[in-house]
């Protein structure tokens, strides 16, 4: 079936998450759907499969203008997708999963659908058990269910979403050998991704979305340095400022560990002096931010040893980071870095140290006015945080910031800041480090990475390299090993991890 | 970007709010009791808190007793005011009235025996009361911080664990001599009563611990870097954290503290209006103060007010039996279509401002 895509335009809000997108894709090929998280590639394809509903635009099936009403009405009309976590009902057996949603009404033919899942999966090679319980089953096998469903509902169309994500090698292996084969039979696969390296192995061809726009389409084979700058944009490098001098260590990683459902990293070793800026480069959920967090006490590392200032800190919450002189500041700043309802006055005045029991209303407005010239905030003391712009929130982020601090954690220091509020953000970052502090940040920005960082730690499938000198890499390099493409030749860890390895396929 | 209303606005959606709980109230009324008009049987509720129909004019009885149901609800209120402004859904807060009740009840039986002057037997027993509450609520902050528990279930539960504990006091280890009944306790020696004022049932003392924890609580709340921090818990306990603040150390001092409150107000139940403990100990004051915080929008400044309103409808819907033959808890229906109408306008008036910015936006 072939699909075609013309000028779709979403807004959530204020934000233009589709801009006018037209793309039209043959039966029988495999599309790619290249693009940074938040580049607008999950909308467009819930657009597609009946999630949610364009403002504006066309949806066209073999020539035929369409509306979805629901994903239900998308899968009739020939439409399935394959969400990045399968929507499956985890307490219940695999043939219930399979009728559930079928149109035979409240009681389905069992033995039909045991029938058909045996031979559909016999077709593909997947081994399923029709009375396993789902919550049994690895998330490759959660998939290959969720496909061999949505063959017998009569997709004739198949979106995954991030299919790859947390499954082991071989079974990708047998996903792929399974989609080539659906292609070839005349089926419509789009295969949403960030990584360079998948695209080259299965895509027929792909489509760059950046910012809510599709910036180009390519065929393969495929020149990567394009893609590279399809995906991030042409950077212009403002220049590294003057260099920090260095002082003593003061965060030690010592073969430390992280994991979480679908990750395993091990054996991140580093050094980080005061004054120096480290950044942690790779697609969000690539395991940059458990990192941080293992490193600042607030999760447990499942191994190895943390060291601040010399002493060992492996295991002890982050308030005793806290206490020692460090700082995590998190990218979602109103859910996590500031109170909404607080005004900026009680904000400054919980930051600051020796308040007294009592508070006199005088002295937190004036050191409320005192953050707000100091840190150009635009609000006023009894404006409420959750009134503030963006910029201004991280502002008064910062204007939290103790003066004496040795070590800070942030998460995307300047997601979504206009260009100027960056800048000062980073300038404010740079001073800190220049007056003994060091800075361990993530981020998803190439040019901010590289433009402020000393060292990058790229993230790549569970592994992640060894401290990249930043004066080493450009915008395609990183980009490239983001991608995955040339990552082997800059980590030295072992191979990756082991529960995902030994997952059975 | 206008995040506010206009005064005016704001006061249409207040005037609405007290229109829909009268029209409520006369729903009600007129199903209950087809013949009467409703704005007499409200009349009638409104004078009778501050004269008996028999006398007319003003009856300092009268206003007494709006006092006495007052001061339990100002510390129940006060109570909840500092869970609340941590986040923290207080339900149990009729429990802790009841084992503050427990406690003090407990305390005056051991020591009416005594040589102890009543003075000290009294003050050990105001203590004891708040012991019970802070130890009744910090049972539900254990559950919830350290049990995983949500405050609402752990607090609820509790509820009728202490109405249960009381019944099986009152029949059991503390029944009158001979058999225990619904009346409660054998009641106290007036030596063990808080002092009243001439012949009402107003007592100075109580009066002032239900205004003192009234003013404790909006001291705490609006003027201490204690009040702010546990605002700042209640915002946002995660932000907190990455403060350098222990959220669960700081639910744990409100509930203690709240506790303690609210543990007040069954000890004056106790020492200052029943005389002995009886299984209605709380007479549902938890219930009326958490109204009372609903209806302030959990700002102490006008609580005391609201409470003192709240009071005086208690009071005067009691001559209802009598005149109208109309059930007294018509108060209670007053009460609730209150605090029902004004969360449903401010619901109103909340999807109004979000309308209005979204505009303002596209």
């Amino acid at each position: 079936m072939q699909v075609e895509l013309r000028n779709i335009h979403k807004f959530f809000g204020p934000v233009h998450a589709n801009r006018g997108i037209t793309l039209t894709i043959p039966a029988g090929t495999i599309q790619g759907l290249l693009g940074e998280n938040g580049a607008g590639k999950s909308t467009l394809m819930k657009i597609l499969s009946g999630f949610i509903r364009p403002d504006q635009g066309e949806i066209r099936l073999d020539g035929q203008s369409v509306t979805f009403h629901s994903p239900a009405d998308a899968l009739a009309q020939g439409i399935g997708m394959l969400h990045q976590d399968p929507l499956d009902f985890p307490p219940m057996r695999v043939l219930d999963n399979f009728v559930t949603g079928s149109p035979g009404g409240l009681l389905p033919d069992r033995e039909d659908a045991r029938q058909a899942l045996l031979s559909i999966s016999q077709q593909f090679g997947f081994s399923l058990d029709p009375d396993a319980y789902v919550d049994t089953l690895t998330v490759g096998e959660r998939q290959q269910l969720e496909i061999v469903r949505l063959l017998w509902l009569g997709a004739r169309v198949l979106i995954f979403d991030e299919p790859t994500t947390g499954i082991s090698a071989q079974q990708r292996q047998k996903l792929f050998a399974a989609l080539r084969r659906l292609a070839d039979e005349g089926r419509t696969i789009i295969f949403v991704t960030h990584k360079l390296e998948e695209v080259q192995a299965l895509c027929h061809r792909v489509a760059v979305l950046r910012a809510g726009e599709l910036v180009g389409t390519a065929d393969a084979p495929y020149d990567l340095d394009r893609l590279v700058e399809m995906m991030f944009g042409k950077v212009i490098s403002v220049g590294r400022a003057d260099p920090v001098p260095l002082g003593e260590t003061v965060l030690a990683l010592e073969d430390l560990a992280v994991e979480d459902h679908r990750l395993n990293i091990r054996g991140v070793t580093l050094n980080i002096r005061a004054g120096e800026v480290v950044g942690l480069a790779g697609m969000e959920g690539s395991g940059q931010r458990r990192l941080l967090r293992a490193a600042a006490g607030l999760i447990r590392p499942t191994g190895g040893r943390v060291r601040f200032l010399g002493r060992d800190m492996t295991g002890r919450p982050y308030l005793d980071f806290h206490r020692a002189g460090a700082a995590y500041i998190p990218a979602d700043r109103m859910t996590e870095g500031l109170f909404p309802d607080l005004t900026i006055a009680e904000h400054v005045a919980l930051a600051r140290q020796r308040v007294g029991f009592f508070l006199r209303a005088e002295a937190m407005r004036a050191w409320a006015q005192e953050a707000i010239r100091h840190f150009s905030i635009r609000g006023r003391p009894e404006t409420p945080a959750r009134a503030l712009s963006g910029g201004n929130q991280q502002r008064l982020l910062l204007a939290l910031m103790r003066p004496d601090l040795r070590l800070i954690f942030m998460e995307h220091p300047t997601r979504g800041l206009d260009l100027e509020s960056a800048l000062w953000i980073w300038g404010q970052l740079k001073n800190r480090c220049r007056q003994g502090a060091a800075l361990f940040f993530m981020s998803s920005d190439l040019e901010e990475l590289l433009n402020y960082s000393d060292r990058v730690l790229v993230f790549f499938g569970g592994r992640v390299s060894r401290p990249l000198p930043a004066t080493e890499l450009d915008v395609e390099k990183l980009g490239q090993l983001i991608g995955g493409y040339g990552f082997d030749r800059v980590v030295n860890t072992a191979a990756p991890a082991a529960h995902t390895e030994g997952e059975a396929a | 970007m206008n995040q506010n209303m206009t005064w005016r606005e704001t006061l249409l959606y207040r005037g609405g709010a007290v229109l829909l709980a009268l029209a409520l109230t006369s729903l009600v009324i007129w199903v209950s009791s087809p013949s009467t008009p409703p704005w007499e049987v409200l009349g009638l509720v409104f004078r009778g808190a501050f004269s008996t129909p028999a006398q007319g004019g003003l009856s300092w009885k009268k206003v007494a007793d709006v006092l006495v149901a007052w001061i339990p609800m100002l510390l129940a209120a006060a109570g909840l005011l500092i869970t609340f402004a941590a986040g923290l859904w207080n339900i149990g807060v009729e429990g802790q009235i009841v084992m503050g009740a427990v406690f003090t009840t407990w305390v005056l039986r051991l020591m009416q025996d005594s040589t102890a002057p009543p003075a000290l037997a009294l003050t050990l027993a105001l203590v004891a009361g708040a012991v019970g509450g802070a130890l009744w609520a910090l049972g539900v902050g254990l559950l919830r911080t350290y049990g995983g528990v949500n405050e609402i279930f752990g607090g609820l539960g509790l509820n009728f664990v202490a109405t249960t504990v009381v019944l099986w006091l009152i029949f059991g280890p503390w029944k009158r001599p001979g058999i225990g009944s619904m009346s409660g306790t054998e009641p106290f020696p007036p030596e063990l009563h808080l002092p009243t004022w001439g012949d009402t049932r107003l007592s100075g003392v109580a009066l002032l611990i239900g205004l003192g924890g009234m003013a404790l609580a909006y001291v705490l709340l609006k003027g201490t870097s204690f009040g702010l921090r546990l605002k700042a818990v209640g915002n946002n306990p995660r932000a907190a954290r990455l403060m350098g603040l222990r959220p669960a150390r700081y639910m744990m001092l409100a509930f203690g503290l709240g506790g303690a409150l609210v543990g007040l107000a069954g000890s004056i139940q106790v020492t200052g209006v029943y005389y002995r403990l009886i299984p209605a100990i709380s007479s549902g004051y938890g219930w009326l103060g958490l109204l009372v915080c609903m209806l302030v929008n959990f700002d102490p400044t006008w609580a005391p007010l609201v409470a003192l309103f709240f009071a005086a409808i208690n009071i005067g819907s009691i001559q209802l039996p009598i005149v109208l033959s109309l059930d007294s808890s018509l108060a209670g229906v007053i009460q609730g279509s209150l605090v029902f109408s004004f969360l449903f306008t401010e619901g109103l008036r909340r999807l109004v401002l979000q309308r209005r910015a979204r505009a303002a936006a596209s």
